[in-house]
């Protein structure tokens, strides 16, 4: 067991953990954030997706004691002043979620892609969500969300002229 | 913390947490001690409804919701009864000593059956309170009118009262009628359903929001003080017995509390999840495999079917006379069509806790029949049934008998054994490699045309590998009562299927068969209910076969079927032949269909397409499937650009919510098309993660999806036209579908599922050189 200092979502915490523990069971185990989930274990379906430093990344493999010091963005961290991210929005306009349990990784993916890249094409969508599973097989409306955030987080841009939240 | 009953007792409150949308936002994790937890009355309009003072009303259903939005459908139709606005109710669905006893989900009934109960004990609340607004206004009811909770005098409105007035903070003490749940009722009459106002809108689903932000709180996060984790260690393969534990292997994990083990079953519990993922893979375990092979590998799976001994057949149906009429036949095809095993593969392996405390046990559990699994727990443990509760929470979903029951079962068991809360979850895995199949098909079809083109004679032989066959929470059945030795002696002997189609020909026959592999208990290719159990399988067979027939009687696929299904006389009570041509119809007006036979020209280009129809109907729900795609010549690659899915499900509660099951749906038929497959030598499933046992992703996901919703009855804007189950029907064709357009586009016949690209490259290269 070590001390690890975290910062979450803005927040930090120390932990007392095995350093070697994933990332994933410190966040819902110990820091009581649900939003990143338990899929695989193996970095193979994106249900665990966390934010560090613009990476989407797969925190059921990603040992503790390489996060600190870097700020880590969960689902929880995602909105701003109580006002839900674009692709939250987009979320809940295309009525996507079926059961919803991969859609952590689904909004987490979608943001560090539309992060580096504002206006994805159809094809970029399909790549860049591609490693992220859901079973429900909601892809097609996911999809749609994450284009109707798009022109959202575009709009936006052009009438402030400066960066919407990340 | 209060009990909902308390509550109602005490202070005709309630404890269900309300927010300003109308959202139920949760259950309040139960509190230890309380109970016990007999069942709640169905004969008691109050366990239905409740009605505040501030004119808001909660509904208590006992189903469950996958993610298809039948809880905020139950809203609709039980507001639009009641004539309360949708925003002010709220719902609360499968929790055993909060709801009645509806089963849970299954079936895709939840609308199509629970929702007339439900429909009727509304209808009697709205009664009960004109009732009392007669008394309180001093007019007969016949002169009131009720419009969004709200009663008032027809001739004079400034005279009104609301439902909170009413009723608010009080009990209904109304008894309702019926000899079981389903046939609940009062005295009051449904509406015509053409005065709904609610039920036809689109109001978002309201579980969405907590699901996007983060905030809900599932059945993996259930958490009480004092709890700690628990992981499986299963057999390595299949029918292995436990020969000896080293515990000392693990005594070095930090936090290790436990090695629990009875018969063939091993868990092992530590005070942090990490520890004891970490315990479960290091803990040493001596295992005997067994003396006999389990069972064949997934590629001899189907020789060994077609040639093994029955477990059980049912009596062929027969129309005509099948042989003479294939004997007499101008034109006689054959083909063998076969579909593996395919895995709930639940997103989220399955997981469940369970709380002992006060000799009780609560499970906080994702499963979808909450009362079965609480039936089941009780009747494992040896409890009384009113000791046991289950509070049901969202959770992953698989649409089916998932291994949800078994991972129930497991977390009470531990609970009870160590005196402690426990929360299991199995790994990744033990998921995919563990949980039910779907059960594998073996399909011999044959068919016979006249001169004229007719398909004259049908023959259809199906051998479903589903002798161990499980039913939900069966306490006997369930995996851990397999593994330590107290399952009962024989299983379910499972059942196969024939299609589920409208044609008229006159001569068929139509056998079923099932079969078993060797190894029957304590092992991982065990079969259990998986979304729609036998349809995708035999509807595959069938609607494929149908193309053949079409193709070699030179016969556009579409006028083939209409022509058959048009020449049959009569129809049933819920009109499927009408409604089976008005689908078929609707899909090919929709997809632009060009009439002419398949296959169509095979171009000289890389890429291949051309598009196929199928259709199937499930009860009453009836759905018709044109996929459209390209093939990679090069690779054999198989894209479905597109696909209409026409669909007639009767009423439709929340078209938008639909659509979106609809479609999400069918991309779970292309799924099954495209990727799945269980994959195993002759001791263990080797196909264990998402790299062996591929799913469809978002790079397979169709350009387009045009989901057409229709209502072919012959008189649609009838007063009770039913509202039929949408969950399963739309994945019943899919596989057809893709398989038929695969056909158009290439000229090859693909008769296996799935469709992954090596496969499909090696029959098109076995055919197009």
């Amino acid at each position: 067991m070590a001390s690890i200092s975290l910062r979450v979502n803005g927040k930090s915490h120390t932990v007392d953990v095995d350093p070697a523990t994933p990332l994933l069971y410190v966040l819902r185990n110990d820091l009581d954030l649900h939003g990143p989930r338990f899929g695989c274990g193996l970095g193979q379906c994106g249900a665990c997706t966390v934010i560090i430093k613009g990476e989407a990344v797969r925190s059921c493999i990603r040992a503790v004691s390489t996060v600190q010091g870097a700020e880590v963005t969960t689902l929880e961290g995602l909105s701003r002043d109580g006002k839900l991210h674009p692709l939250q929005q987009a979320w809940i306009d295309e009525q996507v979620p079926a059961c919803g349990f991969c859609q952590n990784g689904q909004l987490m993916t979608a943001k560090a892609l539309l992060d580096k890249n504002p206006t994805p094409t159809d094809a970029q969508i399909r790549q860049g969500m591609a490693a992220t599973l859901c079973r429900c097989m909601t892809y097609y409306r996911i999809q749609a969300a994450i284009k109707r955030a798009s022109k959202t987080i575009a709009s936006a841009h052009n009438e402030s002229g400066n960066e919407v939240i990340a | 913390m209060t009990t909902r009953r308390d509550f109602i007792k005490t202070s005709g409150f309630l404890v269900v947490g309300f927010s300003v949308a109308g959202v139920a936002t949760e259950i309040p994790l139960a509190a230890q001690g309380a109970g016990p937890y007999p069942d709640v009355d169905f004969r008691k309009l109050d366990s239905w409804i409740v009605i505040r003072q501030d004119n808001t009303a909660t509904f208590f259903v006992g189903k469950t919701d996958l993610g298809q939005g039948t809880g905020t459908a139950f809203r609709q139709i039980m507001s639009d009864e009641l004539d309360m606005p949708y925003d002010k109710t709220s719902c609360v669905m499968g929790t055993t000593d909060v709801t009645v006893d509806q089963g849970g989900s299954g079936g895709s009934d939840a609308l199509q059956t629970d929702g007339y109960p439900m429909r009727r004990v509304a209808a009697e609340a709205r009664r009960v309170l004109l009732d009392m607004a007669s008394a309180r206004l001093g007019v007969p009811v016949t002169q009131l009118v009720v419009s969004e909770g709200v009663v008032s005098v027809a001739q004079d409105p400034s005279k009104k009262v609301t439902y909170g007035e009413l009723i608010g903070g009080k009990r209904f003490n109304v008894t309702l009628t019926g000899n079981n749940i389903n046939e609940t009722t009062g005295t009051a009459k449904l509406k015509d359903v053409r005065q709904f106002k609610i039920v036809g809108t689109s109001p978002q689903r309201y579980d969405i929001p907590a699901k996007v932000d983060g905030s809900l709180k599932w059945a993996v996060d259930a958490k009480v003080p004092g709890m700690v984790h628990a992981r499986n260690v299963k057999p390595p393969v299949a029918g292995a017995k436990l020969v000896s534990i080293d515990e000392s292997s693990i005594r070095n994990v930090p936090g290790f509390l436990r090695v629990v083990s009875r018969g063939n079953y091993v868990a092992v519990i530590c005070e942090r999840e990490e520890q004891a993922i970490q315990a479960a893979r290091q803990l040493k375990v001596n295992w005997q495999k067994p003396a006999t092979t389990p069972f064949p590998t997934s590629d001899d799976l189907f020789t060994y079917m077609r040639g093994a001994m029955t477990t059980s057949s049912t009596p062929p149906t027969i129309v005509g006379n099948p042989d003479a009429a294939l004997k007499g036949a101008a034109k006689v095809l054959e083909a063998d069509y076969e579909i593996p095993f395919q895995g709930h593969t639940s997103i989220g392996p399955a997981h469940a806790m369970a709380d002992p405390s006060n000799d009780q046990l609560t499970i906080y559990s994702n499963d979808m029949k909450s009362y079965g699994l609480r039936d089941g727990v009780a009747e494992f443990l040896k409890m009384p049934r009113d000791r046991v509760r289950v509070v049901w929470m969202e959770g992953p979903q698989a649409y089916g008998r998932t291994a949800a029951d078994d991972a129930g079962f497991e977390a009470a068991f531990l609970a009870k054994e160590i005196g402690r809360p426990v929360r299991i979850q199995w790994m990744r895995n033990e998921e995919t490699a563990w949980d039910t199949k779907g059960p594998a098909f073996a399909v011999k079809v044959r068919g016979g045309l006249d001169a004229q083109g007719n398909l004259v004679a049908f023959d259809y032989d199906a051998r479903a590998a589903d002798f161990n066959h499980l039913g939900y929470n069966e306490h006997d059945t369930v995996l851990i009562s397999q593994l330590m030795g107290s399952r009962r002696g024989t299983p379910a002997r499972g059942s196969s299927a024939a299609p589920n189609e409208m044609y008229e020909i006159p001569n068929r026959r139509m056998t079923t068969h099932v079969v078993g592999l060797p190894l029957v208990w304590e092992t991982p290719i065990r079969t259990g209910n998986l979304r729609d159990p036998n349809g995708p399988q035999s509807t595959f067979a069938s609607e494929s076969f149908i193309d053949e027939m079409a193709a070699a009687a030179n016969a556009d696929p579409v006028e083939f079927r209409l022509k058959m299904i048009a020449g049959g006389n009569g129809d049933d009570s819920g009109f499927k032949r009408a409604r089976s041509i008005a689908v078929i119809k609707a899909a090919a007006e929709k997809f632009k269909w060009d009439t002419r036979p398949s296959p169509k020209k095979v171009s000289s280009g890389e890429i291949l397409t051309g598009r196929g129809i199928a259709y199937a109907f499930r009860n009453q729900t009836i759905v018709a499937q044109i996929a459209e795609v390209e093939v990679n010549r090069r690779t054999g690659h198989v894209w479905v650009k597109r696909i209409v899915c026409a669909h007639d499900c009767g009423l439709v509660v929340n078209p938008e919510a639909l659509r979106r099951t609809i479609e999400a749906g069918t991309l779970y038929g292309l799924s099954r098309a495209l990727h799945e497959e269980v994959r195993f030598d002759t001791e263990k499933v080797t196909s264990v993660d998402w790299v062996t046992s591929p799913t469809l992703t978002h790079a397979d996901t169709p350009e387009t999806i045009d989901v057409v919703l229709i209502n072919g009855d012959p008189n649609p804007n009838r007063a009770d036209l039913p509202h039929y189950g949408a969950g399963e029907t739309m994945c019943k064709p899919t596989l057809a579908a893709i398989g038929n357009a695969i056909f158009d586009a290439t000229g090859v016949r693909l008769r296996r599922v799935p469709f992954r690209d090596a496969r499909v490259l090696a029959a098109l290269k076995s055919a197009l050189t």
